[in-house]
Formats: structure tokens, C-alpha cells, sequence
């Protein structure tokens, strides 16, 4: 299987490894089971994402693709990390084997259920904005 | 610490030995005739490939004329398997043993069969990956064709009770085939005295090239023709003979099997230091008997991390190893081995094989021994899966 440079690099160096304390938005997606988790801490500033950590239980391109969001939605508006697609994600790792194209997904929804969090500690229901998490199957 | 390369894959596949590539190189540019033509060139081909032939016998305690050149494992299981079945459902007979944990070549072509006709009844294995000569018993019936039980299982390297399950099965006069592919070189077998009617066996995992494999068929036992054609392995698998690989698998497997008891008294060793000091770690498992399994093979579950991260992070140390989780298998499944053994998804999920042989040197043992940790440690840094272990959180 091939990964590509960029894969390999965001898996030995993973950008924005850990949790942040006192987050404004916390997201989980995966299960154990299927061997992907997935936990995304953010930080939001005036609808900015400030700050934008993570944990992963997965493959390398679990690993990389968590990276990779995370870089792509740091410094962005809440409105533009919802627009993060996991082909944005992709194409920034310079592409995926066709097998691990659902650890980009992942990592898609692993962002908007951290925003999801956000809004509902504001006490704004998520689902208008946010839309649905979507789990994956099992 | 300075990196090294240390190929511990070895269930995996081998290098081609010096020995058995210096055997096979005058075959391509100068005695490189066809097996069955008249002239000398021809003649001399010929004469190799059954030299090879009577090596293969040899190594195994069967009679060359029982030996069929393949081009490796997965073909042999496929003849074998296919080709008692085609045999015994003229007679009525119409249903096959396995186990659940047999490699994908006897399980695959188990379940092609099931979708013509055929009923396979797959016998469970034991928490420490055994199966049971008395559930293969248990599970014959009137019209069974065929037992098929691997001989070591490549996942965990267990070895199974092969001359207690051809007992039972020459008692019930069933055909018993056993998949070698992991056995060979490594556990001494005498299919006489053993009792197997069929073996497979491949090249690759013994130092030969990829791409060539045998299948002992026990005299008496007539296959369906595999290919049809030339008059080329009897006219059972035609085909003009790779005359290199074939010369290249005599002579590997007469290397492989010399020595075994010897060679293993130096791997088991090294093998044991590596199982001790893996499971160090917390929350770690060795899998499948200690003691019962093949000299360089370990197995072990390291919770909280994900496999494939793993191979990555010991690649990048120089470390080639393998591992069962659904990552590396391109399905969300893991190891159809470790689920049998009784794992549970997410550990399974964790899991590291390394297999060994007489050149991973003590010094290797160490560095592998002080690589796992540091990697291990830093993969379950990252885990929400460790973190909430940790914690005694639910994470299922």
C-alpha cells in the first residue's frame, strides 16, 4: 500500500498532537472496534478557531488525516471549518489509497462534532448549523 | 543508538539465499532448455527438475512421484481442496472440514465450494489456538470428502496436532490435507509416518523465489487435471516447468530442512527474550501457546494502539514487522486468527507479529527491545483509546 510523502510526514510528525484544557469544543467519532478514534479539541476565539488539538487511536492515515484537519481549520472562521470537505483533506495529504479514503471522513466529522459541542455549550442547538454526525458503520 | 535493519517478517516472505540463487542462475541464460524437448539442453532440464523433485520428496519422507510443482501455496491449497472435492461429489460425498483459523487460500476456496453444493463445517480453536482431534472427529460424517487443518497457523505460529488429526482421520477413511506453507523448514514432517495424504508447501517462506510452491498427493490419490495441455507434471499441471524456481526450491528446501532442531535452538532463544521483553508492557498479551508454535514466531496484543502505526513507527526504525489488525488487512475486520482465539476487536486491532530467524542477532533482540517501548509509549500518548483505559473509562 502506498502512502504518500505527505501522509508519511503528518504521521512521524503529527501536527497539533494532544488536548487542550479548557476547550470550547470537544468531538469523539469512531469506535474502538473498527479501530479508528478520533478526539478533537478546539479553541474558539469570536467564531475564530484559535487553537485546534487532537488525539487519534488508528492507522497512519487516521493519524495523518487528524493531522492535516487540524492544520486546514486553525485560524479559520467557524463557517469556513464547516465547509472543510474530507477531499480537502485528501488532497492536501496529496491523496490517500482508496481503502483509508474513510479516515478522511473521519476526520471531517471528528471537526464538526467538536463544533457541534461548541454550540451546544452556547446553548444553540447544533443540528440547523452543524447538520448530523455521521458514525461510521460498523 | 544507531538504527539498524532488522527483517523479523519472515512468515511473510524470505530473501533468496545465496545458494539457492547461484543453483538457479545458469538455468536462465545457459542450461536453459525446455524440460521436454529430445536434445541434451532438454534433457539436462529435465533431469533437474526431477533432482528438485526428488529433494521436495525427500524433505517431507514422501515418494517423488507423490510431488507436484505448483507456483506456490495458495495454488496447492486450491488443487488439493477443489480437487478432492470435484472427486468425492460423484460419490455423494459432499462436505468438508476446516478450521476457522486456516489461511484465506482454504477458507476462500472452502467458501467457493459452499456456493456449488457443498456443506463445510468449520471446527473452532482453542483460546491458546489449537484445534481439537476430537472435534475433527466429532464433525465426520458419512459424506465427508475431505479434513483440511493447517499445519502451523502464520498468524500465531501454533503448531496443530497433525499426526493425532490424519489418525482420526484414517480411521473414518477421510482425506486429510494439511496447508505446510508455515511448517516447512522449521518443524521436521514426515507425511508416512505422519499420516497426511496431502501437503502444501511454497517456496518463498524458505529462502526460495516467490512464485513456486509443490503439493504432495499421497500415491492412490488421483486429482482432476489443474491445467490442461502438455504432458508436464504428469499431465496433471501442464505447462512448461519454470526449471530455475523449481531448481531453486530443491534446493532451498533441503537447506531448510537440515538442521532444524539446531537452527531453533538458536532462534528460540532470542524469541523468548523478545516475548518476555515485550510483555513488560502494560496491558499486553502473548497469543497462542508459548511453548506449541513455531521457534521464530511471536504474537502479541498491545492494547490501546492501533497496529498499522505501529508497523509504520517501527519502519521508520528499521524494523519490518506485520500485524494483524483490520488496517492491514484492507477491511474493517481484523485478524480472522485473533477473533477465533477469542480477542476482542479492539485488542485485536493492536496487535504485533514478528518472525524470526537465525540471523536477527542478540544485538538486534535488544534494539528491537529497546525500539518497542519508546514507540508503543508514544502511540498510546496519542490514543483517546489509552487515555480512557487509563482512566477506567468504557471506550467500546
Amino acid at each position: 500500500m502506498m502512502y504518500s510523502e505527505k501522509v508519511l510526514d503528518h504521521f512521524s510528525n503529527p501536527r497539533n498532537v494532544g488536548e487542550i484544557e479548557n476547550a470550547d469544543g470537544v468531538g469523539e467519532i469512531g469506535n474502538a472496534k473498527c479501530g479508528d478514534i478520533m478526539k478533537m479539541y478546539l479553541k474558539i476565539d469570536d467564531g475564530i478557531i484559535t487553537d485546534a488539538k487532537f488525539k487519534t487511536f488508528g492507522c497512519g492515515a487516521a493519524v495523518a488525516t487528524s493531522s492535516m484537519a487540524t492544520e486546514l481549520i486553525k485560524g479559520k472562521s467557524i463557517e469556513d471549518a464547516l465547509k472543510l470537505t474530507n477531499d480537502a483533506v485528501v488532497e492536501a495529504l496529496d491523496g490517500l489509497p482508496a481503502v483509508k479514503v474513510h479516515c478522511s471522513v473521519l476526520a471531517e466529522q471528528a471537526v464538526r462534532s467538536a463544533l457541534s459541542d461548541y454550540y451546544t455549550r452556547q446553548g444553540i442547538d447544533p443540528l440547523p448549523i452543524v447538520g448530523e454526525i455521521k458514525e461510521p458503520e460498523e | 543508538m544507531e538504527k539498524r535493519f532488522i527483517y523479523a517478517d519472515n512468515a511473510a516472505t524470505t530473501a533468496v539465499s545465496e545458494e539457492v540463487l547461484n543453483a538457479m542462475l545458469p538455468h536462465f541464460t545457459k542450461a536453459y532448455g525446455n524440460a521436454s524437448s529430445i536434445y541434451k539442453l532438454g534433457r539436462d532440464a529435465q533431469k533437474d527438475v526431477e533432482e528438485a523433485r526428488a529433494k521436495v520428496a525427500k524433505a517431507i519422507g514422501a515418494d517423488p512421484k507423490e510431488i507436484f510443482f505448483t507456483s506456490c501455496g495458495s495454488e496447492s491449497d486450491n488443487w488439493a481442496i477443489k480437487g478432492v472435492a470435484e472427486n468425492m461429489a460423484k460419490k455423494g460425498k459432499k462436505h468438508i472440514i476446516t478450521s476457522v483459523f486456516e489461511h484465506h487460500a482454504v477458507l476462500h476456496t472452502c467458501e467457493y465450494l459452499e456456493k456449488h453444493g457443498f456443506e463445510v463445517t468449520y471446527i473452532p480453536v482453542s483460546p491458546d489456538g489449537f484445534v481439537s482431534p476430537e472435534d475433527v472427529k466429532n464433525a465426520i460424517r458419512e459424506d465427508t470428502a475431505l479434513v483440511t487443518i493447517m499445519y502451523a497457523n502464520n498468524e500465531i505460529g501454533t503448531i496443530q496436532p497433525i499426526e493425532e488429526i490424519a489418525k482420526v482421520c484414517k480411521e473414518k477413511k477421510v482425506i486429510f490435507h494439511t496447508d505446510a506453507v508455515q511448517a516447512v523448514g522449521h518443524v521436521d514432517i514426515d507425511v508416512k509416518k505422519q499420516g497426511i495424504d496431502m501437503l502444501s508447501l511454497s517456496g518463498h517462506k524458505i529462502h526460495a523465489q516467490k512464485g513456486i510452491g509443490a503439493l504432495y498427493v499421497r500415491k492412490g490419490i488421483v486429482l482432476p487435471n489443474l491445467i490442461h495441455g502438455g504432458g508436464q507434471e504428469r499431465s496433471k499441471r501442464a505447462g512448461t516447468e519454470n526449471v530455475p524456481a523449481i531448481v531453486g526450491l530443491g534446493v532451498a528446501i533441503e537447506n531448510a530442512t537440515k538442521n532444524i532442531s539446531k537452527k531453533n535452538s538458536v532462534i528460540i532463544p532470542r524469541r523468548n527474550r523478545l516475548i518476555d521483553g515485550i510483555l513488560k508492557l502494560p496491558y499486553t498479551r502473548l497469543n497462542g501457546d508459548r511453548d506449541k508454535r513455531l521457534a521464530g514466531n511471536l504474537n502479541i496484543s498491545i492494547e490501546g494502539i492501533e497496529g498499522e502505526s505501529l508497523l509504520l513507527m517501527l519502519d521508520m526504525n528499521g524494523i519490518c514487522a506485520s500485524s494483524g489488525s483490520a488496517c492491514t488487512s484492507g477491511s474493517l475486520d481484523p485478524s480472522h486468527v485473533l477473533l477465533a482465539i477469542g480477542l476482542k476487536h479492539e485488542v485485536a486491532h493492536g496487535s504485533l507479529r514478528l518472525s524470526i530467524e537465525e540471523d536477527v542477532t542478540d544485538e538486534d533482540v535488544d534494539y528491537i527491545l529497546e525500539i518497542i517501548p519508546k514507540v508503543v509509549d508514544r502511540l498510546r500518548s496519542m490514543s483517546p483509546v489509552w487515555e480512557k483505559m487509563m482512566k477506567g473509562e468504557n471506550y467500546e
